[in-house]
């Protein structure tokens, strides 16, 4: 084989594991809301689209960027604080599929606002980090790999450890494991409920500001940012809905592998198959791991 | 707040089952005539739908103000569609009768999904389908589809227009033989359309000519990019959907260091709403316009003064966006729904009266817009002049091509049409004739 | 209430077994079959019969298939929308290449293509449960549409990739007006959901549920969870499909692969869910509620604020009103509408001596 062709292999290797890690700062607020209250949360992208499109309005209203952010960081928080008080707690001990029908109401809800208060032009976001090959790595290699993506996979890496030791090491990651155990369990040893749902909620908000931040640095601020969670549910699956350094690993495995699919056996098809071959991928793990590469091993009894 | 909704719900539902139900009033207004407003204002779509339904909008108020079309008033009515084939059909037959009871004339979906879902109901119904720029190509041939225009010219002719383009920036046709062009393209009908006329003109220049597709909604478009660059092709056009395919697909262009400037957008891939977002990536890029942007023709300009400066009645939240792509393209749509209800009129007699369908569609293909008749409107640059006919239902098949500079676009060229014309009808007659012998249409005899 | 459940015993096996067990009810829904079948399709207006009750009921027969799956048979899936292209593109198929196969013929057959599509799809349900089922359908969905989308044999190699659907003809009388094509569906869906009040009702419907409820508990018991879920799968798939040619040909008429996307199937979960998951009256409650309340809130909009608010806004505000109205039915009543149709049905038992 030709160097040329080497080399564009990691190029597209490369390519495809930074991309993976944007799909995993995605699945990220799914998994947190997911281990804390076992609910499918549909929102996740609606969530992402109304944080940053909020952001962006509140430059736009003329506060400076170091001021719009922890104004939007509150925001997402009163979000998830609401989200508990008129969603969650009405819904307590329901069954899953009426927690997952309530969060695609608050899908509709988060969307709709979204678009009322700021409208539905696309915005542009720059975070001063330059969406173009990092030069001296090109000058090198030959390879491009845009700086932006580089400092996204740096934030999603660091979000990653951050919530991975607040999980296992912190007595509120402990109270919010037994949440997701169960509710009723969780709440008759006196963990409240309430708090823990708040704050997972405002976190996963806050997750989402930073993927929306990322991605509308991408590819600018519009509505189109809602499907990004599609991208995520592979990601999820493979890594296991409740494991947060399983959605790392996952998501480079579908970053790199659908990337390589497209370039390499895409044409034979006429292209395209990346839309689909996460989730065969999927399948393929599932079935030998049918809860994914970290999940937590379900035991059943009769 | 629980009470009130509980109240509130059911009325609400009740009140809106019964606006539903009921019977159109069947007393009408002699001097109104109605037009339906199938708008995509949510949603993925919505920079486009609010632009160019807003633009349409407008020129329908400007048009009133000054006094109506011989003195009839517009009146319309609005259906959000989400730019989805099946609220299209729901939006479609929701219009079908406007508020006054009149049947609506006219129907643009903007967009070639929602085309198509109504583009079988057309001549039953009497209605005119007016796809401006985009939706069926061959619909172009008025023999098969007497009841469907293209009046700003279809995709075919747009990408023979690219491929002159690119041939004059390479020094002449010649100098096109093994150049490589890459049709980037988002993976649906649309994406596909211009691809016939396409491979044709690449055989017989010698080009050669990749085909990479994007799975919808493209806010992901790396390995695509990566097989561009793997490739190295001379020309690149790309036929996007929906901002975030289009401006990821600049973006993209920037991350693996293709010049812009070999990056050439459909016109519904590139406005301003596109560009922005993609930020210095975008500045290089080209677009085609099949309608010119810019506030300084004088329609666009009196239409801003008189909806948004003397009164406040313009339709556009942000008065900013007027003479936009959208909002430009959207007037020139409806300037052709009043020329042609302006001809309707007088060819059935009936100058100050509504008119129906079959009437209208009559008007609509006597449409010659010659430039004494645009700078009479004040349009002049703005559209191409053209005139249809029986069975030439596309519009001049002329574009312009433009070049974003970072802040706005700079136009590159005149009108510009595709190297043969001829060609690229017979193409659009052999496949409406295919299509007619497939559904057994006895084809329109056009003497 | 005009008629009492309470003290009318069930003596003998075959009244046990009635799929409608009180004469009262038997007479009512065969009134309001009746009054669909003879007033409906000479009363309604062509907006209604082409614009709302044609889509509802195709809609309602995927609703239903996919309720047979998820609240059946407890396996949750999102790829119906995939199967509905495959019902959709394959009767196409039929009525192109076999012209002289009948249309209804044509319809079963498209019925089974999918059916064998689901099965084939279905095979990871044997592994894998919940979600992460959910998601790993989603391949279906994906997948089903870009190969119909891609080959142009399915599409006859239409330059556009677009399909027009053909005429119904049945027995040599051709269906092309609106309220014809509404008798069409209407029967089609009346006998098919009788279908399904059977199976749901009959050996069948109890291995599902069984299955839905422990699937362990079920293998134990003897029951073959490869051809429960297996069999699950192709029966839904089969309404899907059926479903789904029925929406191409009657509704849309003209359409492209890409009308069976992924937010297709996501609506079709929503009206299971928010209609009541394993009822067949919730199939088309729900399918109702997802499909017309946004068209109403349009309508609703349009005529209360008209021109004084920006149409934009008033497009996100029926968003949101939607999105809310779902919150508090979940909140109200969690098992969906079916559920509040039997309550208000207790309540009418006592009234008028207590409300």
């Amino acid at each position: 084989m030709e160097w040329v062709e080497v080399l564009f292999f990691f190029e597209v290797l490369i390519g495809g594991l930074l991309a993976g890690v944007m799909y995993s700062l995605v699945a990220l607020g799914f998994v947190l809301i997911y281990k804390a209250s076992s609910v499918f949360n549909f929102a996740q992208g609606a969530m992402v689209f109304f944080a940053v499109l909020s952001f962006v309005g509140f430059m736009e209203l003329g506060l400076h960027f170091w001021v719009a952010l922890p104004v939007t960081v509150v925001l997402m928080i009163l979000v998830g604080m609401a989200t508990e008080r008129f969603v969650l707690r009405p819904l307590v001990n329901q069954s899953d599929d009426t927690l997952l029908m309530a969060t695609i109401g608050l899908a509709f809800v988060l969307e709709g606002l979204a678009q009322m208060a700021w409208g539905v032009e696309v915005r542009r976001l720059d975070l001063g980090i330059p969406d173009v090959p990092m030069q001296w790595f090109a000058d090198l290699t030959d390879i491009f790999v845009s700086t932006l993506d580089v400092v996204a996979g740096a934030a999603a890496g660091i979000m990653v450890i951050i919530l991975a030791l607040i999980f296992s090491r912190t007595k509120v990651g402990l109270g919010l494991r037994a949440v997701a155990d169960s509710h009723a369990a969780a709440q008759s040893i006196g963990i409240p409920l309430k708090n823990i749902w708040m704050m997972v909620w405002a976190t996963a908000g806050i997750v989402a500001l930073v993927a929306g931040m990322l991605w509308g640095a991408r590819s600018g601020v519009q509505f189109a940012l809602v499907g990004i969670a599609l991208k995520a549910l592979p990601v999820l699956i493979i890594g296991g809905f409740t494991s947060v350094p399983g959605v790392i690993v996952a998501g480079l495995i579908v970053g790199a592998s659908e990337k390589l699919a497209e370039v390499y056996i895409g044409p034979l098809f006429g292209g395209g198959i990346e839309g689909w071959s996460p989730y065969m991928l999927a399948v393929f793990f599932l079935m030998f791991r049918p809860e994914g590469l970290f999940g937590e091993k379900i035991i059943r009894r009769v | 707040m629980k009470s009130i909704l509980k109240r509130v719900a059911p009325a609400a539902l009740a009140a809106a089952a019964l606006t539903a139900f009921a019977a159109p009033p069947a007393a009408m207004a002699e001097e109104e005539q109605y037009f339906p407003v199938p708008s995509s204002r949510v949603g993925p779509f919505s920079a486009m739908g609010t632009g160019y339904y807003g633009g349409i909008i407008d020129y329908m108020q400007y048009v009133n103000k000054n006094g109506g079309v011989n003195g009839v008033q517009l009146v319309w009515a609005e259906c959000e569609t989400e730019y989805n084939a099946a609220r299209t059909v729901e939006c479609y037959q929701r219009l079908l009768t406007g508020p006054n009871g009149q049947k609506m004339l006219v129907f643009d979906t903007l967009g070639t999904p929602g085309a198509y879902a109504v583009i079988n109901r057309m001549s039953e119904e009497e209605t005119v389908l007016a796809q401006y720029g985009y939706g069926r190509t061959d619909a172009a041939d008025g023999t098969v589809w007497p009841w469907v225009f293209n009046a700003a010219s279809h995709y075919w002719s747009q990408i023979g227009m690219k491929l002159q383009f690119m041939a004059d920036q390479e020094g002449g046709v010649e100098n096109m033989k093994g150049k490589k062009i890459v049709h980037l393209h988002i993976d649906s009908a649309y994406g596909r359309e211009p691809l016939p006329a396409m491979r044709q003109i690449a055989k017989d220049w010698g080009m050669e000519l990749v085909e990479i597709s994007i799975p919808p909604p493209g806010l992901e478009q790396q390995s695509q990019w990566l097989q561009i660059r793997r490739e190295r092709p001379d020309w690149v056009t790309f036929w996007g959907a929906g901002s975030g395919m289009n401006s990821t697909g600049m973006t993209n262009a920037a991350r693996m260091g293709f010049p812009r400037e070999r990056l050439v957008y459909v016109t519904f891939g590139g406005a301003e709403e596109d560009m922005v977002p993609a930020g210095d990536a975008a500045k290089g890029t080209y677009v085609v316009a099949n309608a010119v942007p810019g506030r300084d023709f004088p329609l666009i300009a009196d239409m801003y003064k008189t909806l948004y400066e003397d009164s406040n009645v313009g339709n556009m939240a942000n008065p900013d966006r007027v003479g936009t792509v959208y909002y430009n393209r959207g007037v020139g749509a409806a300037v052709m729904w009043i020329e042609a209800l302006k001809n309707a009129q007088e060819m059935s007699g009936k100058v100050g009266k509504a008119v129906v369908g079959s009437e209208f569609r009559d008007g609509y293909e006597a449409l010659n817009m010659t430039p004494e008749k645009l700078e009479e409107i004040g349009i002049t640059g703005m559209v191409a002049p053209f005139q249809l006919s029986c069975a030439k239902h596309d519009g001049a098949g002329k574009f312009r091509m433009m070049q974003w500079n970072g802040e706005k676009f700079d136009l590159i060229t005149d009108w510009m049409g595709p190297p043969d014309p001829t060609f690229i009808r017979g193409l659009v007659e052999s496949s409406a004739g295919k299509f007619a012998s497939e559904n057994n249409v006895e084809p329109k005899n056009c003497g | 209430m005009l008629y009492r459940q309470a003290g009318r015993f069930r003596t003998s096996y075959s009244m046990d077994a009635r799929l409608v067990p009180f004469f009262e009810d038997r007479i009512a829904l065969a009134a309001v079959f009746l009054f669909a079948l003879c007033v409906v399709p000479f009363s309604a207006s062509d907006y209604w019969l082409s614009a709302i009750l044609i889509p509802w009921l195709c809609l309602s027969l995927v609703a239903l298939g996919q309720n047979i799956l998820m609240g059946y048979a407890g396996q949750l899936s999102l790829g119906s929308a995939g199967f509905m292209a495959a019902g959709a593109f394959a009767c196409y198929n039929f009525e192109l290449r076999i012209p002289e196969m009948p249309f209804l013929v044509s319809l079963i057959m498209s019925g089974l293509v999918a059916a064998a599509v689901g099965i084939v799809f279905g095979l990871p349900s044997l592994r894998i449960r919940g979600l992460y089922l959910a998601v790993a359908t989603l391949a279906s969905q994906f997948f089903i549409v870009w190969v119909i989308d891609k080959f142009g044999w399915f599409k006859n190699y239409d330059s556009s990739g677009i399909i027009t659907a053909q005429d119904i003809v049945i027995l040599g009388k051709s269906f092309t007006t609106p309220a014809e094509m509404y008798v069409v569906v209407l029967l089609v869906v009346a006998v098919m959901t009788l279908l399904a009040m059977n199976m749901a009702s009959g050996s069948v419907g109890r291995n599902w549920m069984a299955v839905r409820d422990m699937d362990v508990a079920a293998e134990a018991m003897g029951i073959s969870l490869l051809r429960t879920k297996l069999q699950a799968f192709a029966i839904s798939s089969f309404y899907c499909g059926v479903g789904g040619a029925l929406f191409a040909f009657t509704f849309l008429q003209s359409l492209e692969p890409v009308a069976f996307d992924i937010n297709l199937s996501f609506r079709i979960l929503f009206m299971v869910i928010i209609g009541g998951l394993g009822t067949i009256i919730g199939a088309y409650l729900g399918a109702g509620f997802i499909l017309l309340l946004p068209v109403f809130l349009n309508i609703f909009f349009h005529a209360v604020v008209g021109e004084a608010v920006d149409a934009t806004i008033v497009s996100a505000f029926e968003q949101v009103i939607f999105g809310v109205l779902m919150i508090m039915f979940m909140i109200y009543e969690p098992l969906g509408i079916a559920r509040l149709l039997e309550i208000g049905q207790e309540r009418l038992r006592r009234w008028p001596f207590k409300v």
